[in-house]
């Protein structure tokens, strides 16, 4: 892989479920070290090109490429080795609720690595420092708030020294504050770490708080891509919608049935 | 009128077609996941090695034998104990009283041990198993594992497997021992037999056949169990009520399956060791 390559790439990628067509030819590229903010309304299609790019739902069509190895074509034991160089951190935070913070933690190092005990133990401590957290090995997940799960979930997605994070919705179900705290963890990581951060969020300010580049995305298209100015400076009807939280005609939330419908399966229905 | 008809007809067929899609998707998903367990179990009888699969199934065979022993062995004296008064009330008449014992051993060791031993695990071991997986899956705890590269199969399925497979024959041996101790109290304290006479009679009749065919038929419920439970587990999709709904599937379907394979080995153990 050259270093001018992009480290993430994904390239023409469709994906339906049923009739629903939710992914209709993406591409994207995200370049090393860049933060990258997906955007776009619900059902809009960014959970589902998350997880294509992670490896849990197979495209249609198309190709994504992680570290320049092609995801769709890896054998299972080949992507596994790719998903030991990034972390996810889920919209609930996904704990393990019958293991300790430490052991959530020290979970893929014990798996992955022949490390002792003590080591990762030492390792455990780095990461929960990491995040704010020092000292909260032993506490059970149902004990610790909304901010703090998603904050250990972090340390636990760091754990093997990943070169890429993704993370889904950051800042959902948490209130104004921690989710600025939370933003500020993702910003300061990327930076002192060198990660590569790719975020799927509809929360525009922290978006372009966090942002390096943005891409809004509308019924499975990219509709703009580039930095968080040009965004905000783009003339494509639904960004500006999407910006202002305005909606162009009254008529759109009383969208009948029928339109709804089309919407999703295309004009080629007969109703 | 005409119509209506044909479309009642129509509506028929399709439900026809919806039911068969359901149920060999079930089917289907079932065979998927038994291959991916044969698969990671030969990988690791191999030489693959990982302490947290050791770890997970050494804390799953600790945990279902501690969470089933008392009501197994409950459930288990209660059978023995019913079964000895039932049988004195049909062998009196014979004043074949004696025969209790033998009457007791043979059907505990032969069908009651094995069958209730089961089914008592299916709603206390297979319903955690399909509750907590599931549960799991809706917090996506499940995807967590895979994008770490931990695989769920080996991680998840098996240690739950393999414990149940070890685990229901080791309760089925001790419900029949239990069992055979609930009818001998019943038979010594309440219907008068001498306890002396009534542990010859019950040994007396009883082969090793007869255990190792229970012991078996254990084992094939173990495994029935197991992959039912787990597949209804991983399949949950609805959120917290699609827990609920799987985890009663999951001890309906159990019970069934292990009633079903019960009356099928029973059949094959006749007529090949009669």
């Amino acid at each position: 892989m050259n270093p001018a390559d992009p480290i993430i790439s994904v390239k023409g990628v469709y994906k339906s479920f049923g009739q629903r067509k939710i992914l209709n030819g993406i591409n994207l590229d995200v370049r090393e070290g860049e933060t990258l903010v997906i955007m776009g309304g619900s059902g809009c299609g960014k959970s589902t090109l998350l997880r294509s790019v992670i490896g849990l739902i197979e495209p249609d069509r198309g190709e994504i490429f992680l570290f320049g190895k092609n995801m769709s074509r890896s054998t299972e034991e080949e992507r596994n080795e790719t998903r030991k160089k990034f972390g996810m951190l889920f919209q609930g935070a996904a704990l393990f609720n019958s293991l300790t913070v430490g052991e959530n933690v020290a979970l893929p190092l014990r798996e992955h690595t022949d490390l002792d005990a003590p080591i990762i133990e030492i390792i455990v401590k780095v990461k929960l420092e990491l995040v704010g957290l020092t000292g909260f090995e032993d506490l059970m997940p149902y004990e610790l708030s909304g901010g703090m799960k998603k904050r250990v979930a972090l340390a636990r997605a760091l754990a093997l020294d990943p070169k890429i994070v993704f993370y889904d919705e950051p800042g959902a179900g948490l209130d104004p504050i921690t989710a600025t705290v939370v933003d500020h963890l993702i910003t300061d990581l990327t930076h002192k770490l060198k990660i590569t951060s790719v975020v799927v969020s509809h929360e525009m300010k922290s978006a372009f708080r966090i942002a390096d580049r943005v891409a809004v995305l509308q019924k499975g298209k990219v509709v703009a891509f580039g930095t968080p100015q040009e965004v905000q400076d783009s003339d494509v009807p639904y960004v500006r919608q999407f910006i202002n939280g305005e909606i162009e005609d009254s008529a759109a939330i009383r969208e009948t049935k029928e339109n709804y419908l089309k919407s999703i399966f295309g004009d080629d229905i007969d109703s | 009128m005409r119509i209506k008809f044909f479309d009642s007809i129509l509506d028929f067929l399709g439900s026809l077609g919806a039911r068969s899609h359901r149920f060999f998707s079930e089917v289907y998903g079932i065979a998927k996941l038994v291959t991916a367990s044969l698969r990671w179990t030969g990988l690791y009888l191999t030489g693959r090695k990982s302490k947290l699969v050791r770890e997970a199934f050494a804390k799953q065979l600790v945990l279902m034998g501690n969470d089933s022993f008392g009501i197994v062995a409950l459930v288990a004296a209660s059978i023995g104990a019913v079964l000895a008064l039932q049988a004195a009330y049909q062998l009196r008449q014979f004043g074949a009283i004696l025969y209790t014992g033998s009457l007791v051993s043979l059907s505990v060791t032969r069908e009651l041990g094995p069958v209730v031993t089961a089914v008592v695990i299916s709603g206390r071991i297979g319903a955690r198993i399909t509750a907590e997986l599931g549960t799991m899956k809706v917090q996506e705890e499940l995807d967590a594992l895979t994008t770490m590269g931990i695989p769920v199969i080996p991680f998840l399925a098996i240690p739950r497997l393999l414990a149940l497979a070890i685990m229901l024959p080791c309760l089925t041996a001790l419900a029949d021992i239990i069992g055979m101790f609930g009818g001998y109290l019943v038979g010594t304290l309440s219907l008068g037999i001498s306890s002396g006479l009534y542990i010859i009679k019950s040994f007396d009749m009883l082969v090793m056949k007869d255990v190792l065919t229970g012991i078996i038929k254990s084992f094939v419920f173990a495994v029935l169990i197991g992959f039912i439970s787990i597949h209804k587990g991983f399949s949950v999709d609805e959120g917290a009520e699609g827990v609920g709904k799987a985890t009663t599937a999951s001890v309906v379907l159990s019970i069934i399956a292990i009633i079903v394979a019960d009356c099928l080995f029973t059949a094959i153990f006749y007529y090949l060791f009669p």
